[in-house]
């Protein structure tokens, strides 16, 4: 590798000599990114324009969207996966991104006796596979264990509990809280971090104009992590949008009771792959996978070309 | 940092917060371990007690290692795993060595072009990347995991590595310039060494995905013998989902090797993210 076949001196007489190594040096990362990645990716928007007619791969421009968004019995599974997974997105905006920031907030008190612990402990779920945390969840929440029972009925609130894993209008809800448990240690770091990098000046300034404490955090911290909080949301968007491990462990790949956590990624899952008695369908997979791709290409623009620039970045 | 002091009534409620959540992060994790070291009768009666001498049973990891092939699966993670790692982190530092350190038309244009899979899950092109495997036969094989894996670890690789490329001095490379080293030995012999600890943070960070994953092991490589401990602890538990020492076993042998390394690397990993990750 460390043979001096085209060496700096041709480069400082010759600048416009072919400098060889710039293209080596690319080369290997170029083209396994282009051949498994980006190649398939092209290849998966187009094969949503064609679909098999007479056993023919057959350009059909945008009637498999047209299926997808209005034939009875696609629309109807689509549309519900693609509520189910807005409903997913909103539980992790509004618990656990805010319970992320509280998290970071608490432990970036200066001198917090324990806090490395805290942190580090905090963090672990995130680590583990959506396998062992959907797993361990089904568990504890199962009735036959009754370890939730027992600790609800600490609390006095027995009478609540239910097999909410298994009734269609708590499940969603019920999967998305295992998510957050889960993830909730990525936007906790990330603000955290930002939390670390506000200078000291700026605190120390705002305690001389007497801004302590709650005001404290509310005027000055927050808005200058917003950042931060941006980058957190538009990774739980993507996140969230392409999610299917944990469904798929807790719930199967039917999503179930009743597809009532059928989300966009167990649907791909189910409609390309087959489950059951229903047959794979190549043309359609690629189709919600385009739709999924749009979706997301629509939510990182968004965040790119509006929110990243509307957020003054401060320069320490 | 900051000079003024929180009261203790303010720190206590703060403490009792946290320690509360870090209640709520580990317990399940702990009580899944516990109860793999009781037998069946003590997991049902007292859960949340510690195994006792008459209550301890191995029964659970007896069936596993009987039943299922959790040493293969160990050692196909592990292979996709390091494999992967190592060709991310090679391709990843040279590439992001060309850009950073070069000046050639397109520049700008290769390094936004990498940078797409950042943000765009490679999980959409499955379709037509299940078709490619196919078509070259790699179905079935851990290569297959590999090169996703290695494509998929790429664009964040490379985007935190000329990050710190930028930083390393320019007079040293010229010094080795002089020196008559040539473009390939001041990468591999002077840059790479100094930028270890980046390196270091981006394997973790590729890694996390890569042994966790279930999709790609489900899709393109779901036979016995190229099984991953993931896709092998989701298959094993769900045969054996009224077995419940055999459940609680097999999650925490898969649980075990995630604690170890975190005991490890946790704090590699948190400084890791708190420095470079915002930027």
């Amino acid at each position: 590798m460390s043979s001096a076949t085209y060496s700096e001196d041709e480069i400082k007489i010759a600048p416009r000599a072919r400098r060889w190594h710039i293209a080596v040096f690319l080369l290997p990362a170029f083209l396994v990114y282009t051949a498994v990645m980006i190649l398939p990716l092209v290849e998966t928007l187009r094969l949503s324009l064609f679909n098999t007619v007479d056993g023919q791969s057959t350009f059909v421009g945008l009637q498999n969207f047209q299926v997808l968004f209005g034939d009875a019995r696609w629309a109807h599974d689509f549309w519900n996966a693609l509520k189910n997974n807005t409903i997913f997105f909103a539980i992790h905006m509004l618990v656990q991104n805010p319970l992320g920031i509280a998290l970071a907030a608490m432990l970036s008190i200066p001198k917090l006796r324990l806090a490395p612990f805290y942190r580090t402990a905090i963090f672990l779920p995130t680590l583990l596979s959506f396998v062992i945390v959907g797993f361990i969840w089904k568990l504890i929440l199962s009735p036959i264990w009754g370890i939730t029972p027992f600790f609800m009925d600490l609390v006095g609130l027995k009478s609540f509990f239910g097999p909410w894993l298994g009734k269609p209008d708590s499940a969603l809800i019920t999967v998305s809280l295992i998510s957050v448990w889960q993830n909730v240690g990525i936007p906790m770091m990330l603000i955290y971090a930002a939390l670390l990098n506000i200078p000291d000046e700026v605190i120390e300034a705002a305690e001389c104009d007497g801004v302590t404490g709650w005001a404290q955090f509310w005027k000055i911290k927050l808005p200058l992590v917003l950042p931060a909080i941006g980058m957190v949301s538009i990774l739980t968007f993507v996140g969230n949008f392409n999610a299917f491990d944990l469904i798929y462990t807790v719930q199967g790949a039917l999503a179930g009771p009743d597809g009532s956590t059928d989300i966009l990624g167990t649907l791909l899952y189910r409609t390309f792959f087959g489950f059951q008695l229903q047959l794979g369908d190549r043309s359609m997979g690629a189709t919600i996978a385009t739709v999924m791709f749009l979706i997301i290409l629509a939510g990182v623009s968004l965040y790119l070309f509006t929110i990243q620039r509307r957020i003054r970045r401060y320069q320490f | 940092m900051s000079k003024a002091r929180i009261s203790p009534v303010r720190s206590g409620f703060v403490h009792l917060a946290l320690a509360g959540y870090t209640a709520i992060a580990l317990f399940p994790v702990l009580l899944t371990i516990l109860n793999s070291f009781k037998d069946k009768n003590a997991i049902f009666r007292s859960p949340l007690s510690p195994p006792t001498m008459k209550s301890f049973s191995l029964i659970g990891y007896e069936t596993v290692l009987k039943q299922g092939d959790f040493v293969g699966y160990f050692q196909n993670s592990l292979i996709v795993t390091v494999v992967s790692i190592f060709f991310v982190l090679l391709f990843g530092a040279m590439a992001a060595f060309a850009l950073s350190e070069y000046r050639f038309r397109g520049n700008t244009l290769m390094g936004l072009y990498l940078a797409i899979g950042i943000m765009i899950p490679i999980r959409l092109g499955t379709v037509a990347i299940l078709q490619g495997m196919v078509a070259a036969g790699l179905v079935n094989t851990l290569t297959a995991l590999i090169l996703v894996y290695t494509a998929q670890g790429l664009p964040l690789a490379i985007f935190i590595l000329s990050e710190f490329m930028r930083t390393v001095s320019d007079d040293l490379k010229n010094a080795g310039r002089i020196d008559g080293l040539s473009e390939y030995a001041i990468f591999f012999r002077l840059v790479l060494p100094l930028i270890r600890p980046a390196m270091a943070t981006v394997a973790v960070f590729t890694m996390i995905p890569i042994w966790n994953d279930l999709w790609f092991p489900l899709i393109l490589a779901p036979g016995e013998a190229t099984k991953t401990v993931t896709l092998g602890s989701q298959v094993f538990i769900g045969q054996f989902v009224t077995n419940w020492n055999a459940v609680l076993s097999a999650l925490s042998l898969a649980i075990f090797p995630v604690l170890i390394l975190y005991v490890i690397f946790s704090r590699q990993l948190i400084r890791g993210i708190t420095a470079g990750a915002v930027k």
